[in-house]
């Protein structure tokens, strides 16, 4: 057996190879369910019924996916230019400080609705791109691992977070009555900052579906986007092209960032009104490195974010209903593995083919 | 090896190719770039199999599945390219990988190891301490570690992919008589040159590959530099093609006295003062790590210039800034094609708008005129003769030679005054070589000053108006086609003296 690369890659393999990883995640994960004593069939039964047909379960979905879309596009953005931002948890952490900050200020000063939400939007996003933009100076400057420093970040942000809530009076935590004075907890958002849904779509999401739409158009029609291309392809070829590498590494950088930022506002403004900084809350939850497998399934493409964050958060709300005695809660973490190993390894297809039987010795062509 | 065949999507590397070396001689494999030399010692190294066509090691025919198959055959090779571990010390690459004796112990006992390669050092002339540290020392240096490891293992067989371009004069000639030693013992050296002197300095026997085929093979002391040129080039070379009408224009490029650092952060061009005029070719010619590398990239903006004044058409370019260069009508043939010439991943469409994005053609504002990108790249896949399957199949599928011309095709279409090619045919199939060049004369007949860099004299003496020579940093002389003399011109890319002097 050998493996060849191939010449061409036909087209069609790139949906075939796809779904065929999909189909394999589920017979493997089959055998994972059969082999610790579980029925596969009935198991896969209670995942579609915990994620999309019980009643309310599909809104739970959407709550589980608006925070991963949004840490998914964080990923892609940066990653297409092969920045590879870990970053998105901690900035979507500041994006949920600032974000917060604005709600409580602007609501508080009776602003309208619209205006409040537009503040803590363009807050969460500074938010976020600030923290962002520290690993994108340190690397467009100094060269420095951006790998690194944004995964380090990501725990000066968590404890900065419960740090404004458990260890200081400030202006975010909860300092008058009676709940107040038995545990530390942050202060409510006015209801004028609090984000509309429609039905079950938190506003979140919606802005999530915008966001995938004009990162789409900025990488694949603009200038701006080509030459992050070429740099994420050879940053050699993009000097050599004239390209300004430092400015696009910051750019993409603070993109990325406010993206992220932007799902720490939807955090606060449709779901918790309030700034989570229990570290057994939002900060267990992960979204930002969910996120970067969410961007990776994707392969980087801002619009299949968009439908990979949907099913993702499906499994893992499936997987949050439905522990308990006879559905392990690794369960889901396992079938999320399987489902990513299936799907890097079906890459391998798409670029190269394997080939049965050896290679034909050379005195035999003669 | 007899009747070799390997083929490469597009290419026929090797096309029935025979060649045999006997014991104790110095063989030399000689050619031009693209004519197969390598692939055919590829696949006597085990690195790549061929398509058809056998080995036979003393008469015996053999199969090598691997690398590791030759190595235990005792066929060793030098690549141009050095197989080192920087890290590791002198004595710890020459052992490393050796499954037998010493390298086979789970515990390295250096101090032995250590000894027995200050032997073989020492017995063979091949100066280097076995204690130092690889990156420490100088190309030269290393190439001895290489030489040592095949010592070390006891080769049967040595074979040099072009030993020389790394190497001072001197060190030539040292490494020449290390090899003459070793084929006195019995060993087989198989040199692989294209340079007609060294050839003709070391070899016992000289088999001509040309195209993919082996053209001859003959005694070196009966061949003439000219008779293997006629064999190598499959012409006879004639002085020099009939004189181009000049219309030598006004100066596109000076620079006065220009300094830059090299990677490592020495000098390497080393105050180069130099005019191109519109409508010529100036050739710098020297051998590869002289400096003319970082010349072409200081002119092109991307090595800063530490010193000196780099005008082109009269005006300044901002040092180490390319877009200024592109601005003011440089384009530029890097050396390194699929490093800094084209972003591989990337379709033959965006490669061929690398430059021109920008402009109002193929961009409106900020957005892209994805329409008018691949009407374009269709026009020029066609104008140039590119052979892909489209404007979207990604570069780096391309061929060499089809890769290159993406290049060309690009920098023509910017409108250059002024063109910098850096070894622009180096890899190319003697086709892709003719095509090249005729559009470098293409581009100075348009009025363009073209500044050609390249180690291959033929080549030089073939388009060039002019040739400078550059000696580690410095232009150490120039003169004009009609009064270039090979023997001079390679005795200054030498470092030889200017025989004007005396």
């Amino acid at each position: 057996m050998r493996i060849e690369r191939r010449l061409r890659q036909p087209r069609w393999l790139m949906f075939a190879v796809p779904a065929g990883s999909l189909v394999f995640a589920f017979f493997a994960t089959g055998l994972v369910l059969y082999a610790t004593g579980h029925d596969a069939i009935s198991s896969y039964r209670q995942i579609v019924d915990a994620a999309f047909l019980n009643s309310g379960a599909l809104g739970q979905t959407l709550t589980q996916a608006t925070p991963l879309g949004f840490t998914g596009l964080a990923a892609a953005a940066a990653f297409r230019m092969r920045l590879f931002n870990i970053g998105a948890e901690g900035q979507l952490f500041m994006g949920a400080i600032t974000a917060d900050a604005a709600g409580l200020y602007f609501g508080g000063a009776g602003w309208p609705t619209p205006l409040v939400i537009f503040a803590m939007v363009v807050a969460g996003c500074a938010g976020g791109a600030a923290w962002a933009l520290i690993p994108g100076a340190l690397r467009a400057f100094f060269k420095t691992n951006e790998i690194i420093t944004s995964l380090m970040l990501n725990y000066v942000a968590a404890y900065v977070l419960t740090y404004l809530v458990f260890n200081t009076e400030s202006y975010w935590r909860q300092t008058t009555g009676f709940n107040a004075s038995v545990f530390p907890t942050s202060k409510t958002i006015p209801n004028a900052a609090i984000w509309p849904g429609w039905h079950i779509f938190p506003l979140g999401s919606g802005i999530a579906v915008l966001v995938a739409f004009l990162l789409w158009f900025l990488f694949t029609r603009t200038r701006f986007g080509f030459e992050a291309q070429v740099l994420g392809d050879s940053p050699r070829a993009a000097q050599y092209a004239g390209m300004r590498t430092r400015r696009k590494i910051l750019a993409v950088m603070g993109i990325s960032g406010a993206v992220a930022g932007l799902g720490g506002a939807s955090q606060v403004g449709d779901f918790a009104h309030m700034l989570d900084a229990d570290p057994n809350g939002l900060q267990k939850q992960f979204y930002g490195y969910t996120g970067i497998v969410v961007a990776a399934l994707a392969r980087y493409n801002p619009l299949a974010v968009v439908i990979v964050a949907f099913l993702i958060g499906a499994l893992q709300n499936a997987g949050n209903t439905l522990q308990g005695a006879d559905f392990p809660s690794g369960l889901v973490g396992v079938m999320q593995g399987i489902i990513l190993f299936s799907a890097l390894g079906g890459e391998l297809l798409v670029r190269y083919r394997v080939r049965l039987g050896r290679a034909m010795p050379a005195t035999e062509a003669a | 090896m007899r009747g070799i065949v390997k083929r490469f999507p597009g290419v026929l590397a090797n096309d029935r190719v025979d060649f045999e070396a006997a014991a104790g001689e110095v063989h030399a494999l000689l050619g031009e770039n693209g004519a197969g030399k390598s692939t055919l010692s590829n696949i006597l190294t085990g690195l790549y199999r061929p398509d058809a066509g056998e080995i036979f090691i003393d008469g015996e025919p053999v199969q090598f599945q691997s690398p590791r198959d030759a190595l235990d055959a005792r066929i060793f090779m030098v690549h141009q390219h050095f197989r080192l571990v920087e890290p590791f010390t002198v004595a710890e690459n020459v052992v490393l990988g050796d499954h037998r004796g010493e390298g086979r112990t789970f515990r390295l006992r250096h101090r032995a190891i250590e000894q027995r390669v200050a032997e073989l050092s020492k017995r063979y002339g091949l100066a280097v301490d076995p204690r130092a540290r690889v990156w420490q020392l100088s190309l030269g240096e290393q190439q001895r570690v290489e030489i040592l490891k095949a010592l070390y293992r006891e080769a049967r067989i040595l074979i040099l992919d072009e030993p020389t371009a790394v190497l001072t004069p001197q060190e030539a000639d040292v490494l020449f008589e290390t090899l003459r030693e070793m084929a006195a013992e019995g060993r087989t050296v198989v040199f692989i040159s294209h340079k007609l002197h060294e050839v003709k300095a070391v070899a016992d026997r000289v088999t001509v590959l040309r195209g993919g085929r082996s053209i001859a093979t003959v005694s070196a002391a009966d061949a003439t530099p000219r008779s293997l040129a006629s064999l190598m080039v499959g012409r006879e070379l004639d002085g020099g093609q009939a004189a181009r009408a000049r219309t030598a224009g006004e100066p596109v490029l000076e620079l006065t006295d220009v300094w830059s650092d090299s990677d490592r952060g020495d000098s390497a061009v080393r105050g180069a003062s130099l005019v191109v005029r519109g409508g010529e070719i100036v050739a710098v010619a020297g051998v590869a790590g002289n400096g003319q590398r970082e010349l072409a990239e200081t002119v092109a903006g991307m090595r800063r210039a530490t010193r000196g004044e780099i005008l082109v058409s009269g005006k300044a370019i901002r040092a180490g800034d390319p877009r200024s260069a592109i601005a003011a009508g440089v384009a530029y043939v890097p050396e390194d094609r699929l490093g800094a010439g084209v972003a591989p991943s990337l379709s033959i469409a965006s490669n061929l708008a690398l430059k021109g994005y920008r402009e109002r053609g193929s961009s409106h504002g900020p957005l892209l005129r994805l329409g008018r990108i691949r009407e374009r790249a269709v026009e020029l896949i066609h104008r140039y003769g590119i052979a892909a399957s489209g404007p979207g199949a990604p570069a780096r599928l391309l061929s060499g030679g089809n890769l290159q011309k993406v290049v060309l095709a690009r920098e023509f279409s910017g409108k250059p005054r002024l063109l910098i090619a850096a070894s622009p045919t180096r890899g190319l199939d003697v086709g892709a070589i003719e095509t090249v060049h005729a559009y470098l004369r293409e581009a100075a007949a348009d009025g363009v000053g073209v500044l050609l860099i390249s180690e291959d004299l033929d080549e030089i003496l073939l388009l060039a108006d002019r040739v400078a020579v550059m000696y580690e940093g410095v232009i150490v002389g120039e003169t004009s086609r009609e009064q270039a003399d090979v023997e001079e011109i390679g005795l200054l890319m030498a470092g030889g003296q200017d025989p004007r002097a005396d």
